[in-house]
């Protein structure tokens, strides 16, 4: 008998041809439903042209992040300063995109500290059923009643208000959704035949975990990710706004908005278009996540 | 139930006492005590204090002495930055006020919220649907901090309306409760709206309406108790939330609450006083968690003590 033992033919490689096929075609089956809901894709086009403005717009700007204007001070928005000038005449359109480089870094770092925690400690759970599951999940569910935002409070203010501690702590705090949501789909995976054949073949636990449940979770964690960004931003913001979290010379939306609420009464645009920008980010990763719900038909074990 | 409620009560004394000795050792452990930050202090000056709050002691006689009262006088200590004033007399004044906002607040967010909820329902898929639920996203979406300088921009420095900040006449009351409300809300009009359109479809609902009850009597008997229950089971979020969001609210509009105050003793470094207000902040949001948890399983019988 001339079986071949190509890679590919072996069971354990994970992904045969087959199941490669039928995971393209439910993924452009999700794209082309996620095409059709106009306000997530709304939200999409948003964010990418956002996230490019940030990352590239400074460097097209004649104004730099820090060139200070003193004869100028604060300036209502007009043809050279679009979006006005703060009372340093500092171009406002300019800070905007430089805080939004951070808002948003510290929204994709935080998020996969907590991604990482959530994802492992879910399947962990998940995985291995019982007491183990049991007692796992009933700390997450003590977790949940917990003051937590007030601990992170503690943590910029005792231990230095570095950006590195800022991204952890929030991300230490935002996992717990994340490990229920990989939990329940594990524990509906388990009952699966492909997984039984996976254990009757005597392949490994962790293999079993990471080749072949989280493959099959991943359009849950896309989508709760999708909603962890914004709530993971919405902390950083807080606690900016409160002094706690990113300081200068770094400055961030909610830094941005802290100012502008200072001096709002003179100077609307300091508050009106910080405010906007960061609203209209957090509108547009909400719809964006929802829509990919939808596309993705994720329900939810506990929501 | 009992013995659920008994074996909550016994998990929560557990928690409390982790929060609490975490929280103790950690903020001893950081660099920098509570009179560093004053204009310098000769050795001895500093000595003495240290002697007067029994700081000079081995952190194990601190901390089982601040357990000791704790327990047998619920006594959290003199405050380190307020000389003379104990901190149970702080968070006595200040307390009162937080709950002040943190109810109208609450009460703002349940009416606005089931209100808009209940007709996003009703009315499903028509223009008061969207617009119900266009206003529940913009809730959720613009945070508190961006929200409440907007409304004293607009209803305090435009229109006069109200004063931009302070907490004496009931008028100064409605910004803030507002504000922090509102997000809430948003929260509520979405769950009830989806909790609602679940039970409007079962046949208990048509068995109603072919009894001949009245389209108001269904909605509200019938209709509105299967949309309350997910209201429910997000109030526990929502109180955590709501006092935690205080700290914003109260720095915008200045008002004189323990929220306000925590952020400030934390920046002070007043040990005792953060100390204290974390574990009054952490044994009320366990303890309404568990009368929260008890209400679900009374409202709605599928569900059981576990």
């Amino acid at each position: 008998m001339a079986v071949s033992l190509s890679p590919t033919n072996l069971p354990s490689a994970g992904i045969t041809p087959d199941q490669l096929e039928q995971g393209s075609s439910l993924w452009r089956d999700a794209w082309h439903r996620l095409a059709k809901n106009k306000l997530a894709l709304f939200g999409g086009i948003t964010l990418v042209v956002l996230g490019f403005a940030c990352v590239f717009g400074p460097m097209f700007s004649s104004y730099s992040y820090e060139q200070i204007d003193l004869a100028l001070g604060a300036s209502a928005p007009s043809a050279e300063h679009w979006l006005g000038t703060d009372t340093l005449g500092r171009d406002q359109l300019v800070r905007i995109l430089v805080g939004g480089r951070i808002s948003i870094g510290v929204g994709l770092c935080a998020t996969l500290v907590a991604l990482t925690i959530g994802v492992v400690y879910g399947a962990v759970s998940g995985f291995f059923g019982g007491k183990i599951d049991a007692l796992m999940m009933r700390i997450v569910d003590i977790m949940y009643a917990l003051p937590f935002t007030i601990f992170v409070i503690l943590l910029m203010v005792f231990f230095g208000r570095n950006i590195v501690l800022l991204f952890v702590a929030i991300g230490a705090v935002e996992w717990l959704t994340m490990a229920r949501i990989v939990r329940g789909q594990i524990l509906s995976l388990k009952k699966m035949e492909f997984i039984e054949a996976a254990h009757a073949m005597g392949l490994g636990k962790r293999r079993i975990i990471f080749r072949h449940m989280i493959p099959n979770v991943l359009g849950p964690i896309i989508v709760y990710t999708t909603l962890t960004i914004p709530a993971v931003m919405l902390l950083e913001a807080f606690l900016s706004f409160l002094g706690l979290g990113v300081q200068p010379p770094l400055s961030s939306w909610g830094v941005l908005i802290k100012d502008g609420a200072e001096k709002m009464e003179e100077f609307w645009w300091l508050l009106v278009f910080p405010g906007t920008i960061f609203s209209l980010t957090l509108f547009s990763l909400n719809f964006l996540g929802d829509g990919l719900r939808d596309a993705l038909d994720v329900r939810s074990a506990k929501d | 139930m009992f013995s659920f409620i008994f074996r909550r009560l016994l998990q929560i004394i557990v928690v409390l006492w982790v929060i609490i000795t975490a929280t103790f050792f950690m903020i001893r452990f950081v660099p920098g005590g509570p009179f560093t930050a004053e204009k310098a202090v000769t050795p001895e000056i500093l000595r003495n204090l240290e002697a007067h709050y029994g700081l000079n002691k081995p952190l194990w006689q601190q901390y089982t002495d601040y357990m000791g009262s704790l327990i047998l006088r619920g006594d959290l200590g003199p405050s380190f930055k307020y000389a003379s004033r104990t901190v149970n007399e702080i968070i006595a004044d200040k307390l009162p006020v937080s709950i002040e906002l943190g109810a109208l607040s609450l009460g703002v967010a349940l009416v606005v919220g089931l209100i808009l909820g209940v007709i996003a329902a009703v009315k499903r898929n028509t223009v008061f649907d969207y617009l119900a639920s266009s206003v529940a996203m913009m809730g959720i979406c613009v945070p508190t901090f961006v929200l409440g300088p907007l409304l004293v921009l607009f209803f305090a420095i435009q229109l006069r309306w109200f004063n931009a900040s302070g907490w004496y006449t009931p008028a100064d009351r409605v910004l803030p409760a507002l504000t922090l409300g509102l997000v809430y809300a948003a929260y509520v009009a979405r769950l009830t709206r989806g909790g609602m359109l679940e039970v409007l479809n079962q046949d208990y609902i048509r068995t109603a309406r072919a009894k001949g009850a009245s389209e108001i009597r269904v909605i509200f008997r019938h209709g509105l108790r299967g949309g309350l229950l997910p209201v429910v089971s997000f109030l526990g979020p929502a109180i955590a939330g709501i006092l935690t969001g205080s700290f914003v609210i109260e720095t915008i509009f200045q008002i004189p609450g323990l929220g306000r105050e925590f952020v400030q003793s934390a920046f002070n470094r007043d040990y005792t006083l953060v100390l204290g207000t974390v574990i009054l902040y952490a044994t009320l949001i366990v303890t309404l968690n568990l009368i929260v948890d008890i209400v679900q399983v009374w409202l709605n019988p599928k569900l059981k003590f576990e």
